[in-house]
């Protein structure tokens, strides 16, 4: 751990929060006031005592370097992960104005990390000893996958029957039917442990209530559903990537058995979407040597941040496998060499022609991709009626940004940075769109300009 | 994104398979070539298909007529603490966390000096704190000039694309266009005669700062063809280096056909001691008031004027008074009013301003006459007289209400120079506490000199022994935290840490004393390096 005194920037601080309610609480404990004994060490840790409503203050420490993320301890009773205190702590380090000076950990934290390391260590060798015992009885775990795969051939199967059915009827009538009937649908799915299928089938039933063009788009639904199940039913005959992708996309996810790519990954960028049971964080990861994207998913229960979180903008040093599945773009983290640090490393960019296209050839790996990541390089956002597009600076073509990006905040910043001049911009695109995520200035001479997060 | 249109392999158009799966294959059987499987899962073989080729043959669209590019921001880019410092500030958006405050500043109330600050250094704005730095304006017309001084042709080229923001295009006359300068005489009549009101007034108010003559003549130019309700805001507009050169012109309007154009005329006028105006005023004003020897001690006698003639009428004096108010007072106050104060000292004998305030004036119109005498001391700025109503800060009737009201009196410490007015203001609240400061402590330069510093922080530490609660000053205390010397923090360590409560204190109170006065303390350090970040290298 070599990143002596990189202080993140504040955005990247509260990218970590995990709600705007601890955002606001986070930034109101950013000042010098309620701390003190603050400090920093070289290893990338940070402490210090926060004065709160009692008597005795508030133990707040952060490991910024772990190789396995940013670790937070505190001796508040919050049950916010990361709390404010430790938000507010990073925040105030982040202003770097003195307030947390470089300096030997105190006793209380020093205890926690020495816990933490032997912990770390330990976990590493147990991992090494468990993956031997997994595969201890092979013929029992063959039995259950069996039994779960028997499970999804006859939700497939049932499924099948409902579309079959729908059609049948008309999608006019199942207007009327109403949230009910997919409800339903979904839950035997869950039922079948196809929760790929169960996920597909729960949005089939908002789409009728989704404004002008909605048959075409369920009946775009349907039938990519119903491939989906027959892929599944047929899954012997198709080629291996293909078969392993329709097994992640019924909900077999697989385990993230590629091998390892050694890399500097810069994050690109990261969002999070969730319903009233889980908080799913997307991490887009872009490999200045390999040149690979790779998307990194996290998961938290409602109300609290997943876990994993990595500053925009910055790169690190680290380990990524792929999942099983042709052109599979998620990975999993694996060991972290560095910590997250200021990197010049900029995505090359593409066209839009050419990012249409990257879309089209995606779907020939995985047909049931909504959109793909790419980088647009010298684009200009262009308001065009009531929406916006992504102009290509050097020809007449552009890419239309999806509905929801037209309702975001993050569309002003990514038309303020541009100002009608060029700019670089990641996102997904895909059939409804463009959707953009992080954007760059071009910048004066040689200097790239600062990732901007538009999500 | 356009799809290819479908033609080939299943044979049937796109618009085909919906009509039938939104009828029902039962309804609508599919013309297509039969494939010996059931209608339904044909169909939705055939959607499954052309959903595909449909999505992989996405192609660009057309561009649309790209903006004009913003112009370019040639001022320096913030110092990436500072730029970092503005994102924390503009987080803190009001009406989100509610309830109190605690110990934590309220980094909304210090956005207005960050960005006085970063004008005075003349940085660019962050483009992509535009929009936050536009919504925070939007919804604090007070912020409106600094953020939109900051926020430069961009924040405007913005706004035009966004309907949320038009504000700042209302603000900025000419759609941000930049106003021709005194030296494009041929742009500035064309606007002259063809831009709207506001453009007007603000091409107006640019060139009188640069040479009062321009814009006066060129005033004069179009003056009787202009409206009542424009000539008026056009004449205000001279208020700014108003000068003798100016007499002629005001003169003139004295003879307008609006009353209100006549008498803010006759005000202008009036700010001009040597103007004609002032001399007849004077003339007037002077014949009311004088001194009786008669008696022991020197006695200022009134006689208020009978009538209101022409003449006075002609020079702004208001006829009709307010309803409640005598007549003739209500002329003497006007008389007195736009009288040079200078002419006193003549009809007094020499005496100076502090002597002739000093006089006690006959039958009840001491109030009348030094509350004239306050007016005329503001409009035409005269520190000498200022000084001599103000009185000496610590006499008793400065704190009750007196001759002069507080409002005046903020009025007059306006006239004077920083230091003498953070003095005054300094000892009156050592006398008379903080309940009646509040306004005079807004008048003050912030920030706020060393004495009256001290003395605001002792007054809230009496405050504070004396038993009440920290709320009752809120209003001082938040001047505090914004105009308070960084640099006092020092001194208010003691005061933040807990105290005990005194006998008679109200219940919790010195823990809400504390509490405001770490407040206090996190502020000013926080002003402090935010001062520190903004320092160019």
């Amino acid at each position: 751990m070599t990143q002596q005194g990189v202080r993140w920037t504040a955005e990247q601080v509260l990218a970590m929060a995990p709600d705007a309610a601890s955002r606001k609480a986070g930034s109101k404990l950013a000042v010098a006031g309620p701390w003190s004994q603050a400090g920093t060490s070289d290893e990338g840790t940070v402490w210090g005592l926060c004065k709160g409503s009692g008597s005795k203050p508030y133990q707040t420490i952060v490991d910024v370097a772990d190789s396995a993320g940013p670790a937070y301890k505190c001796s508040c009773p919050s049950r916010k992960f990361p709390c404010k205190h430790a938000l507010g702590l990073l925040l105030l380090w982040a202003g770097d104005d003195g307030a947390v000076p470089p300096g030997q950990a105190p006793d209380w934290a020093e205890q926690w990390l020495s816990g933490r390391r032997a912990r770390a260590a330990e976990r590493t060798t147990r991992t090494g000893a468990a993956s031997g015992a997994a595969s201890a009885d092979p013929e029992a775990a063959r039995r259950r996958a069996e039994r779960r795969a028997e499970r999804i051939t006859a939700g497939a199967t049932e499924l099948e029957q409902r579309l079959t059915d729908l059609l049948r009827g008309g999608l006019a009538a199942a207007e009327q039917a109403g949230y009910g009937l997919w409800e339903e649908t979904a839950a035997r799915m869950v039922d079948a442990q196809a929760p790929g299928l169960a996920a597909r089938v729960r949005e089939l039933g908002a789409i009728p209530g989704s404004g002008p063009g909605w048959p075409v788009r369920l009946l775009e639904e349907c039938a990519l559903l119903h491939l989906l199940d027959q892929g599944w039913l047929r899954r012997e005959r198709l080629p291996d990537g293909l078969a392993a992708t329709v097994h992640s996309r019924v909900g077999l996810s697989g385990s993230p058995d590629g091998p390892p790519v050694r890399d500097r990954w810069l994050a690109l960028a990261q969002y999070d979407t969730s319903d009233s049971h889980l908080t799913t964080r997307r991490i887009w990861l872009h490999g200045a040597e390999s040149g690979r994207t790779a998307l990194l998913l996290s998961y938290g229960a409602a109300g609290r941040a997943p876990e994993l979180s990595l500053p925009v903008g910055l790169a690190f040093e680290a380990e990524v496998s792929a999942y099983p599945g042709a052109g599979q773009l998620r990975a999993a983290l694996g060991e972290r060499f560095t910590a997250p640090v200021p990197a010049a490393v900029r995505p090359p960019g593409v066209t839009p022609a050419e990012a249409a296209a990257r879309y089209g050839e995606a779907l020939r790996d995985d047909p049931w991709l909504d959109s793909y990541p790419v980088t647009l390089a010298r684009v200009i956002p262009v308001p065009d009626g009531d929406s916006w597009q992504l102009t290509d600076a050097d020809s007449d073509l552009a890419l239309p940004l999806t509905p929801s990006a037209r309702s975001r905040p993050g569309l002003w910043r990514l038309v303020a940075l541009s100002g009608g001049t060029p700019v670089t911009v990641f996102g997904e695109c895909g059939h409804r769109g463009f959707t953009p995520l992080t954007a760059w200035a071009e910048g004066t001479e040689g200097t790239p300009g600062q990732a901007v997060a538009l999500c | 994104m356009t799809g290819t249109s479908s033609a080939a392999s299943s044979g049937l158009p796109w618009e085909e398979l919906v009509t039938t799966a939104l009828l029902g294959t039962d309804r609508r059987t599919s013309p297509g070539p039969g494939s010996g499987r059931e209608a339904p899962v044909a169909l939705l073989d055939a959607a499954a298909v052309e959903t595909v080729r449909r999505r992989a043959g996405i192609r660009p669209v057309r561009a649309a007529v790209r903006p004009e590019p913003a112009a370019a921001d040639g001022r320096p880019a913030l110092p990436p603490a500072a730029a970092r410092r503005l994102a924390t500030l503009l987080a803190d958006r009001p009406g989100t966390g509610g309830g109190r405050r605690g110990t934590a500043p309220d980094l909304m109330e210090l956005l207005p000096q960050w960005l006085a600050l970063a004008n005075a250094y003349g940085y660019a704005a962050p483009p992509e704190a535009l929009p936050a730095l536009l919504d925070a304006a939007r919804g604090r017309t007070d912020l409106r000039p600094a953020v939109l001084a900051f926020a430069g042709a961009r924040a405007l080229w913005l706004a035009r694309l966004n309907t949320d923001w038009r504000f700042a295009l209302r603000a900025a006359p000419g759609g941000g266009a930049a106003l021709p300068g005194p030296d494009e005489p041929e742009r500035v009549r064309r606007l002259w005669q063809e831009g709207l009101f506001a453009e007007r007034v603000a091409l107006l108010t640019a060139l009188r700062a640069h040479g009062p003559a321009t814009a006066r003549e060129l005033l004069a130019s179009t003056w009787p063809a202009e409206r009542a309700e424009d000539r008026l805001m056009f004449l205000d507009t001279l208020r700014a280096g108003l000068a003798a050169a100016d007499e002629p012109f005001l003169e003139g309007a004295l003879a307008d056909r609006s009353r209100n154009v006549r008498a803010t005329a006759a005000e202008l006028l009036s700010a001009l001691p040597s103007s004609a105006l002032a001399a007849r005023m004077a003339q007037r004003a002077t014949a009311c008031v004088a001194v009786d020897r008669t008696s022991g001690t020197p006695t200022l006698v009134v006689e208020a004027p009978h009538e209101c003639d022409p003449g006075m009428e002609r020079d702004g004096v208001q006829p009709k008074a307010p309803a409640g108010r005598g007549e003739r007072s209500w002329w003497l106050g006007q008389l007195v009013e736009a009288a040079p104060l200078g002419v006193w000292s003549r009809r007094f004998g020499g005496r100076t301003p502090e002597e002739i305030v000093a006089l006690p004036v006959a039958d009840d119109w001491q109030g009348e006459l030094h509350g004239a005498w306050c007016r005329a001391a503001v409009r035409q700025r005269d520190a000498g007289w200022s000084r001599a109503l103000l009185g000496a800060p610590s006499t008793p009737e400065a704190g009750g209400p007196g001759a002069v009201s507080l409002a005046e009196r903020a009025k007059l410490l306006a006239t004077l120079d920083d230091g003498e007015r953070a003095e005054w203001v300094a000892g009156f609240i050592g006398t008379h506490g903080l309940s009646e400061a509040f306004q005079l402590l807004g008048v003050c330069a912030v920030p706020w000199a060393p004495p009256l510093g001290r003395a605001v922080v002792d007054a809230l530490d009496i405050a504070r022994d004396a038993g009440s609660y920290p709320w009752s000053f809120s209003g001082v205390m938040g001047l505090a935290e914004r105009c308070l010397d960084p640099a006092e923090a020092v001194r208010l360590d003691p005061l933040a840490a807990a105290a005990e409560e005194p006998e008679n204190a109200a219940p919790g109170a010195g823990g809400y004393w504390s509490e405001a006065f770490q407040r206090l303390t996190t502020t000013l350090r926080l002003r402090a390096t935010m001062q520190a970040e903004l320092t160019p290298l």
